[in-house]
């Protein structure tokens, strides 16, 4: 499989990356370099074989349901561009 | 008095116990090493004060006979971790002057035991590299020269662009650099699909990965969570083992930290490994493979079995498939993880026209090229009507390369004897025309260990003819990385240390 520019172009939008057009061929050719190098595992049969989803078998840790965290909004906006009174400023959103 | 920086953690702690010196000495030594060599760009941030605080500090707890199993040991910390009051930006321009306002488990661990800071080191942005050369503070110089160069023609190129000079590799980079230069007594690292053992393999050094799960990931800038796990890099097998030691430990802050006692790494070393059962896996010997790494491995089976190890063939079938299947898996990982940079709540901000502009224009300029390409690729390969092709299949043949492991294991063997890469470090730039696949294939044998959550020790085994460092890697059974470090020794006390003479 390869992907074409508008492929490259619908794809860094959804990353929400700005991708100015002059890029677009050179990512499009290093990622079909990359989608032809993974092409091989086509040829694997997987056909019964359960997908990995914990690489170490062990059964996720269950705590109380409590508030174990918080009350120092003061550190959490503490690295924020733009803040005030602990809330993140950001561009208007809904007019 | 001899220079301090050129002493293993071992020799330095027995130095400080015996009052040979003190702590701040020691700090002071390293801190002075680190200035001289501030041209192999190893370093991203120097932290003297505290260095220096620190050390004062473990002078007074060593004097009171408080000491910790690391007290007053310098070592520089991968800038990956959060340390709190400590600028942490992954090498990213997209974290900018972030500075953390909590400490990542790991480096609790160690500042727990004694040990100092040193400063921050250089990596692969986000830790995405083989080479360091992603990094947004520029790439790392290898401490070992190329081979016919004279210091002279290192201390010019180092002065210029760099070019010729040897990568430390990536993309524990400026971790590798900095131990094989004496600029820190050990470093940490991480290890995604290699990180740790190809730049302990390009430099020398010895590092390890632990069995997923073994070291908190808390704190620690996520790359692909279920792939990611933190190590040591150090001189010695010995000191890599008393770092793994203070590292490691359950941690109730991260779900995949496993709840499992941790021993002392350190008493494997001098264990006989007599009767041990070492498998060479055939799917290793890749087309291409230099000779001097053929010759190598060989050596390092011959240091094994004269130290009364049974060596056996054994296939791991899968593995041509774990490095395409890792190229689906760590990206789609990456792109999930990395969503969190939005210009929004920490980092770099470029105003936008509205707030998606805002997102699109911040990740464009924060993000390096690599960051970006694998951002891309993962959120493809998550899209609707390709999730099933890409991402499923890659997961199951995951499942598929993990049994290969456990069937080797089940049959009796005890450990795992390959290259730790298919070559030696190569030149800064070299790869810059190439297309990403032949920077990715230098993780062709360490990928794997990645894939099956397994442990992987990586340590020199001897030089190639221009006395440029090869690597071995040992692959463990899960949380059996005693057996590593046991097989680890009798390598290290036959192949000797590989080290740098000072140029720079």
């Amino acid at each position: 499989m390869s992907v074409d520019a508008a492929t490259v172009r619908r794809i860094a939008r959804l990353s929400r990356i700005a991708l100015p057009e002059q890029d677009v061929p050179v990512m499009q050719a290093e990622i079909n370099a990359i989608l032809g190098f993974v092409e091989q595992l086509g040829e694997v049969n997987v056909d019964g074989v359960e997908p990995m989803t914990s690489v170490t078998p062990m059964a996720l840790k269950m705590r109380d349901d409590v508030v174990t965290d918080g009350e120092k909004a003061g550190k959490v906006t503490a690295n924020a561009p733009q803040s005030e009174d602990h809330y993140f400023l950001v561009p208007k959103v809904v007019e | 008095m001899t220079d301090l920086t050129q002493l293993t953690l071992t020799e330095a702690r027995e130095g400080l116990a015996g009052k040979h010196f003190t702590a701040v000495e020691l700090a002071e030594a390293h801190l002075a090493a680190i200035e001289a060599a501030r041209a192999l760009n190893a370093y991203v941030l120097e932290t003297p004060e505290q260095a220096l605080a620190m050390a004062k500090a473990a002078d007074a707890r060593l004097a009171r006979g408080e000491a910790g199993r690391l007290e007053g040991i310098p070592i520089g910390v991968k800038d990956l971790f959060a340390t709190e009051g400590v600028r942490t930006t992954a090498s990213s321009r997209i974290l900018g002057n972030f500075v953390p306002t909590y400490e990542s488990t790991v480096t609790s661990q160690l500042w727990r035991d004694g040990a100092v800071m040193l400063g921050k080191l250089n990596n692969d942005e986000f830790a995405m590299g083989s080479s360091n050369e992603t990094s947004a503070f520029g790439p790392v110089v290898n401490p070992f020269l190329p081979a016919n160069w004279s210091a002279e023609k290192g201390k010019a190129a180092l002065g210029g662009d760099k070019k010729g000079l040897l990568v430390p590799g990536g993309s524990s980079g400026g971790s590798s650099a900095a131990v094989a230069a004496h600029l820190c007594l050990g470093a940490t690292a991480t290890d995604t699909g290699g990180s740790i053992r190809q730049p302990a393999a390009f430099t020398g050094t010895v590092g390890i990965k632990p069995t997923y799960g073994r070291c908190s990931r808390w704190g620690i800038v996520a790359f692909a969570s279920s792939l990611d796990q933190a190590g040591p890099i150090a001189k010695t097998v010995r000191d890599c083992a008393a770092l793994m030691t203070s590292m490691a430990g359950h941690d109730p802050k991260d779900s995949t930290s496993v709840d499992v006692a941790v021993p002392d790494f350190e008493a494997a070393i001098g264990r006989s490994v007599a009767g041990k059962t070492i498998g060479i896996p055939r799917e290793y010997r890749v087309e291409g493979m230099p000779a001097e790494i053929e010759a190598l491995w060989k050596k390092g089976a011959d240091m094994l079995r004269a130290a009364g190890a049974r060596i056996v063939d054994v296939s791991l079938p899968h593995t041509k498939y774990a490095l395409p299947a890792y190229y689906i898996v760590a990206p789609a990982e990456a792109s999930s993880n990395l969503a969190r940079y939005d210009g929004v709540r920490y980092g770099l901000r470029v105003p936008g026209k509205d707030i998606t502009d805002l997102y699109e224009q911040t990740r464009a300029q924060g993000f390096g090229r690599e960051v970006k390409r694998r951002i891309m690729i993962g959120t493809y390969v998550l899209s609707a009507g390709y999730y099933d092709a890409y991402y499923l299949r890659a997961q199951k043949i995951r499942t598929l390369i993990k049994k290969d492991f456990e069937d080797v294991y089940a049959a009796g063997v005890d450990a795992i004897l390959t290259p730790a890469t298919p070559s030696a470090a190569f030149g800064i730039a070299e790869m810059a025309d190439a297309d990403p696949v032949q920077m990715y294939l230098n993780d062709i044998f360490t990928v794997t260990v990645n894939m099956a959550g397994l442990p992987g020790l990586a340590l020199p085994g001897g030089t190639d003819a221009s006395g440029l460092p090869l690597g071995l890697q040992l692959i463990g059974r899960p949380f059996d990385e005693e057996t590593l470090f046991s097989l680890g020794a009798v390598i290290e006390d036959q192949a000797g240390r590989v080290t740098a003479a000072r140029w720079w």
